[in-house]
């Protein structure tokens, strides 16, 4: 009844939580297109399925955190990143981090090249498209034809003019089909991902479709319907562009439907990765845990004591009277097993001359 | 259950040959690299050698202490080794796993551990280690048939502190034991000698 009453709890806390990031989203809409004079109401469906979407992503996250280990490390990774003494060293090191597993994401290289090619072509191609399409749908940049000339196109954020550039130049292209661009690098990136799975033999093992098929259908849906609206403006005189623009519309939204919910959550849980790098630190310039048994140092005392903790919260009953077994090495519990069973054969008083029938 | 195969594991059949380690390697899931560990219980004093694979527990710990929900079962109560997308790599797994198995591998930033050979199972198949084991310490065969070949019973559970923990491979034991105590451990044992540079085995299993 308690553990009913602290879920519901819960719950409403995730819900509440859930509120308050599609209320920031809202705010963020309504004032950064300057109480809407510049909202495109064409992309509401855009916007709306944002709303959902960080709603989901408030509520998922707080349910994420309700977790015993997840909250002691993400606590545990802010205290250690934010300790005043530390954190100059600790913003340097944030940099490198940033930029070797996020940016460059070069643990995914050291799994397989293949994977890393499609991880990066994925990641970079999503990340061009969310910078233009979320401050586009929101109102936050837009694009107006210059006053004394129809051949320059001015560029607006949060209603400050920016910069102005000539239809002809070179970065037109770029600023107009930038959506094109970041469409094509995900579907290199999907290909690799498909040919890594058509052709890995412990990926065709494990893959599912929920979790493995699924998201990158919906990339591929929306990065294709993209494309094809540009097809149809540029080669085929507007061939069913109505379709195709409320059929791209249909991709996107179930696509910011499913973030919170599926594979592409770990965008959100990723980035718990770097604190580790500070956590880890921490646990070496401080005591190590020595093992009950072996009497051998095998981790920090700071993580032996925060697992101990996460343990009793999940009523993991590790503790005897004489005994943490939390104290014994990992290399020593797979020894004592086998003298365990040693020692049960020896107290039964039997030998084992076992022969197969 | 009796004709449904299953996981048997048997430590004091171990003659430490590696065909295990060297086999596991094979497996598709995780190629190149072993899960299966083979411990040498005490080098100077002893030949006794131990293997251990995931015994896939019910509720498994791993799971349970993972910050980043990393470790997920299958529906036929395998757990599987880490997420690539979630693992974070704080091993938090290899230190509560109370049989001290998943491994991280530095490397990749990443928590692998024996998956049943899922590969080979999900399609009928014996795990890599179980078909070759040269004396059966590791088995993939019936309840009936270690019924009739073992002078010991088949049992899958354990007590580790208060802990009581069921998995899906079982442990060979005398047949008067139902629950293994596997807390029962030896404290405070002395350091080992250095190993001498000649022992050309512990070399080699260091290595």
């Amino acid at each position: 009844m308690a553990v009913a009453r602290r879920l519901e709890a819960e719950v409403w806390r995730g819900i509440v939580w859930g509120l308050f990031a599609a209320g920031l989203v809202m705010a963020g809409i309504y004032f950064g297109s300057r109480r809407l004079r510049d909202f495109d109401p064409a992309l509401v469906p855009y916007a709306g399925a944002t709303v959902f979407s960080a709603f989901g992503l408030g509520y998922r996250y707080t349910m994420w955190l309700r977790r015993p280990p997840t909250r002691k490390y993400w606590y545990r990774g802010w205290q250690l990143f934010l300790s005043p003494w530390r954190l100059p060293k600790n913003l340097a090191r944030l940099v490198r981090l940033v930029w070797d597993n996020l940016l460059a994401q070069k643990f995914i290289e050291r799994r397989s090249a293949r994977r890393w090619a499609a991880h990066f072509f994925i990641f970079w191609g999503c990340v061009l498209a969310a910078l233009v399409t979320f401050p586009l749908s929101f109102g936050w940049i837009r694009f107006e034809t210059d006053r004394t000339s129809e051949k320059l196109y001015r560029a607006y954020v949060f209603g400050i003019h920016v910069f102005t550039f000539p239809w002809q130049s070179a970065m037109a292209p770029l600023v107009f089909n930038i959506l094109d661009i970041s469409a094509v690098l995900v579907i290199v990136g999907l290909s690799f991902a498909l040919w890594r799975r058509a052709r890995d033999r412990g990926a065709l093992a494990l893959q599912q479709f929920a979790d493995d098929f699924l998201p990158l259908i919906l990339l591929f849906a929306v990065s294709a319907t993209g494309l094809l609206l540009t097809a149809s403006t540029h080669f085929m005189h507007g061939f069913h562009y109505v379709f195709l623009s409320e059929f791209h519309a249909v991709t996107v939204i179930f696509t910011l439907l499913y973030l919170p919910f599926g594979k592409f959550f770990h965008i959100f849980q990723r980035p718990a990765q770097l604190s580790l790098e500070f956590y880890r630190e921490a646990g070496a310039a401080g005591p190590q845990a020595v093992c009950a048994r072996c009497q051998e140092p095998f981790a920090s005392q700071l993580h032996i004591g925060d697992l101990k903790e996460v343990e009793a919260q999940l009523g993991i009953r590790f503790a005897t009277e004489k005994l943490h077994y939390q104290d014994v090495c990992p290399r020593c519990r797979r020894k004592n097993l086998g003298l365990v069973q040693d020692g049960l054969w020896r107290e039964a008083g039997q030998g084992r001359r076992e022969v197969e029938k | 259950m009796s004709q449904e195969l299953a996981f048997f594991i048997d430590y004091s059949r171990c003659i430490g040959c590696q065909a295990c380690v060297q086999a596991c390697e094979e497996c598709d899931t995780h190629r190149g690299a072993s899960m299966i560990h083979l411990e040498t219980i005490d080098r100077p004093g002893s030949v006794q050698t131990t293997p251990q694979v995931c015994m896939h527990c019910e509720n498994p710990i791993c799971a349970r202490v993972c910050p980043a929900d990393a470790i997920k079962q299958t529906p036929e109560g395998v757990t599987q080794s880490s997420l690539k997308p979630r693992c974070i790599g704080c091993s938090n797994c290899v230190l509560a796993c109370p049989f001290g198995v998943p491994k991280y591998k530095a490397e990749i930033d990443q928590m692998m551990k024996c998956d049943y050979c899922l590969d080979r199972t999900s399609t009928g198949k014996r795990p890599m280690c179980a078909t070759v084991c040269p004396s059966q310490a590791l088995a993939f065969v019936t309840l009936e048939h270690i019924e009739k070949t073992r002078r010991g019973r088949a049992v899958n559970e354990w007590v580790f502190g208060d802990e009581v923990v069921r998995t899906k491979v079982y442990v060979v034991v005398p047949p008067e034991v139902d629950t293994v105590r596997a807390d029962l451990v030896q404290l405070g044992k002395k350091r080992a000698p250095e190993i001498d540079r000649d022992d050309v085995a512990a070399i080699l299993e260091g290595g």
